[in-house]
Parts: structure tokens; C-alpha cells; sequence
């Protein structure tokens, strides 16, 4: 943000620099344009690369079909697209409450500075840099054994991806709950509502569209996780759908995971099409995410 | 006075602030609800450290901690006599797989968060930022798919290079393309945080934008931008797929990069995907690694809490 009003200034400074700090000065605009251009040129290699190894897969049938082991033309992800995206919903029915709660409590009713809110949030802070593979441990340890005990099913996979993305949720929320003006707050207060009315009627509702993009980027993350699915034992070849939320299940990450880990190139070529399958369903969500930012999104 | 007045018509004043109604009641309910799910967090950490410590003490009692921490032979999946818990080679790899990756991460991931701050204008800027932040958006298992089938037998055999088909070159250059996003985004929230007036002094004194960017703003962005460094290493060594997809499955002490390789994250998913019975020291294994990358990690994220706060004193 500093670095724009002084652009003009350096110009002049640059021009009227010796020649060899003006050729040094090149070679080192030329250097940053090109560690810019990695990023980009990796990405477009990664996109072109699934493209141009999985498009010709990508079908109708591909989305409605079982997977098969044997065949690689007639294999698809019907059950891992089934699975993908019950988890997401069970997801959001975990994290949107606790998320939002968390954040509302820390952000209108906890006493800031005071032990029990730093103990809240440095935790929040460190769950955010636990490995995704550990929170797999977690789910193995607690939810598919041990006290909750619910085997590798439909829920254990949701609880598990929910807690992972858990944080995301209620940095997200209470970045949005402390964006809407405190004027709100005490207006509202000042008209004799309680301070839960004040929330539940002013504060939320303002808060929302950032709230909502919050829940989307944490569940396409979610969706996206392979490594706790892996170590909880979610199936990664499943020609069966999930019924209920306590059936076994697989998700298109474990479906890649389980095409690309054949050598064959006709299963690899599946595992390609089922990434674009995976990365459509992203780039839709985050559409939304960008949608609801720009549509609803108060300025105060 | 007054006391008195109101003691002669012998009403007593309402405690407004006592009296337990139905609505305050509810409120104090509410509080407590969300108080409730505040503490899920809490709950979180403290089930992640019961179920890493509890099966980990347990192996700890069949293998030894001495045993674990300095035996050079990782092969825990291994039958019989050739079974051996040496934690050290899967620990080295893992930091050898980091590493290669922070070679890619952090000249290109800095020289993009320099080229943000302090080169692009304000509309550039508006665009190359969402764009990276679509790159760490990206899944990993599409990031080890591009390891597995693009990198290595495009680009590093049509280099020449006599890598295997599972190699640590190829899983650790991806690496770094993963982690580059956030080392860029966090770099460059540090650089912007420096005020405008250092770099107006810098080039009053007539220094090119160059030297105003590599001797002024970076050296007072320095804690921020190690902390990036930090945040960026901590989410490499904690990376699964891209390894357990592209890396291979055996861990040993070596230098050579065109060789299979694991890391600790990837070790867990592949032996916890393994048939292996339920008790035994091959499980517990799994939680002895867990505990190892935990610790890892959170050290790595506390000193990078500690560099955030520096400069966020200094400038805010």
C-alpha cells in the first residue's frame, strides 16, 4: 500500500542513477518478474498438464458410473462425487455453529487479555498449523476408534475434515463480526435489546456475507484433504454409495489417490479426469465465495 | 435526605441489576452455549496430544526411546529380523525433502512478495495476488499427480536426469511450488507493513528502488519475513501427498535427490493404509512418528508467532 505514492518520485530518482546502478536495477525487476511468473507458470502448467491427460475422460458417464478395477475406459466416480459431497454438508453442519459460536464468543462476550480467551486463541492459532495427517491421527485415535468409536464412516470423515478446517471458520467469522461497527452494537443496545438480540438481529446478519465466504474457502478445503480421509481408512475404491451418515464411504480425493497409484496410464488418465471433476466443484464453490463478497459485502 | 423520603414511603428501591428474569436467564444460557463452543478447540489439542501420547508411551515400551530417536534403519513395516525403528533417516529425509523445496520456495516466493509490495501498481497487485492465492487453493493430491506425471518424466528425465520413477527431486521441487504462495502472501503482508516515510527518506537520499527495497524495507520487514520462512517450512514438513504420491515409500540416509524418499506425514498415511494388526509396535510406530511431527511443528509455529509479533510492535 505505501510502496503507490512515491512511484513517481523513484522514477526520476532511477533516471538520474549512474548506468551500471540502472543496468543492476533491471537485472533485478527482471529477476522478481520472473519468481512472479513461477507461480503463475506452474499453475498453468498443472492445469494444462490434467487437461491434456484426463479432458477426453471427462464425461457424463464418467460422473455416473462405479469405478472399476479392471476396465479403466468404463471406471468412474460416482460414489467418490456421492461421498465428496455428503461430506461437505455434514461438514457444514458441524462447523457453521461451532465456527460462528467460537467467534461470537470471542469477539462479544470474552474478556479480552484474560487467561481463558488467550488460552482460546492461541489454540485456535496453533490447531491452524497442525498438519492435516495429524488431525488424521486424531479422527483414527477418537472418532473411528477409541471413545467415539464410529468406525471409518460418512460422520468420522465429516468430524475429522471438521475439525481440520475448524479454525479457518472462526478466524474468518471473527474477522466478519469485528468488521461491523460497534455504532450498530450500541444502537441496538441503547433501544433496550439484550446484548443476544443485539447479536443474533444486528451483529450476524452484518457480519453474514463474510461469514458465508469464511465457510466456503474452509469446505473446499475440506474437500480437497486427502491425508486424514487416508489414515482414518475411508475407502479409496468404493462401488457402492453411502446411504447414511454411518455407512462406509469414499471422496474424490481418495478416488485420485487410488487411480494415479496404478502404474497403468489409462488409470492415470481417470485419475486426471476425476481432478478436473474435483477442481470444477472448487472453482464453483469459490464462484460463489467471490459472488457473495462482491454482491453482499456492506461497507460501513 | 432523599434516604429517608424513600424510606418513609417504604418502597424499596428495585436491584435492576439482581433481579433474575426469564430474559436474563436466557442470556447467561447463550453465554455459556458459546463458551461451549469456544472450548471445542481447546478440546481438539488436548484430544490430538491423548491420542498421539497414549499409543506412543505405549510404544516407547516395546522399542525404547534411545532406539527410536538415534537407530540409523527405518524399516518398521519389515517382518522379523530385519524390522528396525530408527527414527533418524525418516526425520533426515524429511528435512532433506524441506529443504529442496525451500530452495524453490523462498527466492522466488520473497522475490514475488517483493515484486508486490514494492514494484507492482495497485491494479497488478489486485490481480497477482488472488492468482496465487488460487495456486495454494489447489489440492495437494494435484500437486502430487503433476510431481508423478509431469515433473518427473517431462521435465527432469527430458533434462537427462537419471531420476527413479518415484524421486525426492520431484516430490521436493513441488514442495516448494506449494508452500511459494505462503511465504509470497505472508512476506508481503510484512513488507507492506513498513511505513511509507523509510522508503521516501531512502530515495530522498537518492537511493534506486532496488536499494530502497533490498537495504531498507527488507532489512525492517526482516522478522516478518522470517517468520513466512518459517510458517512456509513448517507447512512443508508437514505435507503428505505430494510425497506419499511422488516421493516413494522408504526412507534412508542419503544425499542422493534422484532416489525414492518419505517423509514423516507420509510414512503415517501410508502405515496406517498397511495391513498391520492394531496393537503391536508397527502401529504404535505410527503415533511415536505423529508425536515426533507434531512437536515439529508446533515448534516451528511458535517461533513464527514470535517473529510476527516483533514486527507487528514495531510498526503498528
Amino acid at each position: 500500500m505505501s510502496a503507490v505514492p512515491e512511484a513517481g518520485l523513484s522514477r526520476k530518482v532511477v533516471e538520474r542513477a549512474s548506468s551500471g546502478q540502472r543496468t543492476k536495477d533491471l537485472m533485478f525487476r527482471l529477476a522478481l518478474l520472473f519468481s512472479v511468473s513461477v507461480g503463475f507458470v506452474v499453475l498453468a502448467a498443472l492445469v494444462l498438464d490434467v487437461m491434456i491427460d484426463g479432458a477426453s475422460r471427462v464425461s457424463l458417464d464418467f460422473i455416473t458410473s462405479f469405478p472399476s478395477r479392471i476396465s479403466p475406459e468404463s471406471t468412474g466416480v460416482k460414489s467418490a462425487l456421492i461421498g465428496t459431497i455428503y461430506l461437505m454438508v455434514l461438514c457444514a453442519v458441524f462447523i457453521v455453529p461451532v465456527g460462528v459460536a467460537t467467534a461470537v464468543y470471542l469477539e462479544e462476550y470474552a474478556n479480552r487479555g484474560s487467561r481463558l480467551s488467550r488460552l482460546i486463541e492461541v489454540n485456535i492459532q496453533n490447531l491452524a498449523a497442525v498438519p492435516s495427517v495429524v488431525y488424521g491421527i486424531l479422527g483414527l485415535a477418537f472418532i473411528v476408534r477409541g471413545p467415539l468409536g464410529l468406525g471409518p464412516v460418512l460422520l468420522a470423515g465429516a468430524l475429522t475434515l471438521g475439525l481440520l478446517v475448524l479454525p479457518v471458520v472462526i478466524i474468518v467469522s471473527r474477522e466478519a463480526i469485528r468488521a461491523v461497527p460497534s455504532s450498530i452494537r450500541e444502537g441496538s443496545l441503547a433501544l433496550g435489546a439484550t446484548q443476544w438480540q443485539t447479536i443474533w438481529k444486528q451483529v450476524l446478519p452484518g457480519a453474514l456475507p463474510g461469514i458465508a465466504t469464511g465457510v466456503i474457502l474452509a469446505l473446499s478445503r475440506a474437500i480437497g484433504e486427502t491425508a486424514p480421509l487416508l489414515v482414518i481408512g475411508a475407502a479409496t475404491f468404493a462401488r457402492f454409495n453411502p446411504e447414511g451418515i454411518t455407512d462406509r464411504f469414499t471422496a474424490m480425493p481418495l478416488a485420485i489417490f487410488e487411480f494415479i497409484s496404478d502404474a497403468d496410464t489409462e488409470f492415470r488418465a481417470a485419475g486426471a479426469a476425476a481432478i478436473i471433476v474435483l477442481l470444477a466443484l472448487l472453482v464453483v464453490m469459490n464462484a460463489g465465495a467471490i459472488f457473495l463478497r462482491n454482491r453482499y459485502e456492506r461497507k460501513w | 435526605m432523599e434516604a429517608t423520603s424513600a424510606g418513609a414511603t417504604g418502597a424499596p428501591r428495585p436491584d435492576l441489576y439482581r433481579t433474575r428474569t426469564r430474559r436474563s436467564t436466557g442470556e447467561a444460557a447463550i453465554r455459556y452455549a458459546l463458551l461451549a463452543a469456544a472450548l471445542v478447540s481447546v478440546l481438539t489439542t488436548t484430544g490430538i496430544v491423548f491420542s498421539l501420547l497414549e499409543e506412543t508411551v505405549v510404544f516407547f515400551g516395546d522399542v525404547g526411546v534411545g532406539e527410536f530417536l538415534s537407530g540409523t534403519k527405518w524399516t518398521p513395516l519389515a517382518g522379523g529380523e530385519s524390522q528396525s525403528f530408527g527414527v533418524v533417516p525418516l526425520v533426515f529425509d524429511t528435512l532433506y525433502l524441506t529443504g529442496i523445496g525451500l530452495l524453490v520456495a523462498i527466492p522466488f516466493g520473497i522475490g514475488s512478495a517483493i515484486y508486490l509490495s514494492e514494484y507492482a501498481s495497485p491494479r497488478v497487485r489486485r490481480i497477482l495476488k488472488p492468482v496465487l492465492e488460487v495456486l495454494s487453493g489447489v489440492p495437494t493430491i494435484v500437486f502430487g499427480y503433476f510431481a508423478l506425471t509431469f515433473v518427473t518424466p517431462e521435465i527432469l528425465k527430458g533434462l537427462g536426469l537419471e531420476v527413479g520413477s518415484f524421486n525426492a527431486l520431484s516430490a521436493g521441487l513441488v514442495l516448494g511450488v506449494l508452500v511459494l504462495p505462503t511465504i509470497a502472501t505472508v512476506a508481503d503482508d510484512a513488507l507492506t507493513a513498513v511505513p511509507g516515510s523509510l522508503r521516501e527518506g531512502a530515495f530522498g537520499l537518492g537511493a534506486s528502488r532496488m536499494q530502497v527495497s533490498v537495504r531498507v524495507v527488507l532489512p525492517a520487514a526482516l522478522s516478518g519475513v522470517v517468520a513466512a520462512l518459517v510458517l512456509g517450512a513448517s507447512r512443508a514438513v508437514g505435507e503428505t501427498v505430494i510425497i506419499l504420491v511422488a516421493g516413494g515409500q522408504k526412507a534412508d540416509l542419503t544425499l542422493d535427490p534422484t532416489v525414492a524418499m518419505q517423509n514423516m506425514a507420509a510414512f503415517i498415511a501410508a502405515a496406517s493404509r498397511a495391513d498391520i494388526p492394531t496393537s503391536g509396535p508397527e502401529y504404535g510406530a505410527i503415533f511415536a512418528v505423529g508425536t515426533t511431527l507434531f512437536v515439529m511443528t508446533l515448534v516451528l509455529n511458535a517461533i513464527s508467532i514470535r517473529f510476527v509479533r516483533k514486527y507487528r510492535q514495531v510498526y503498528e
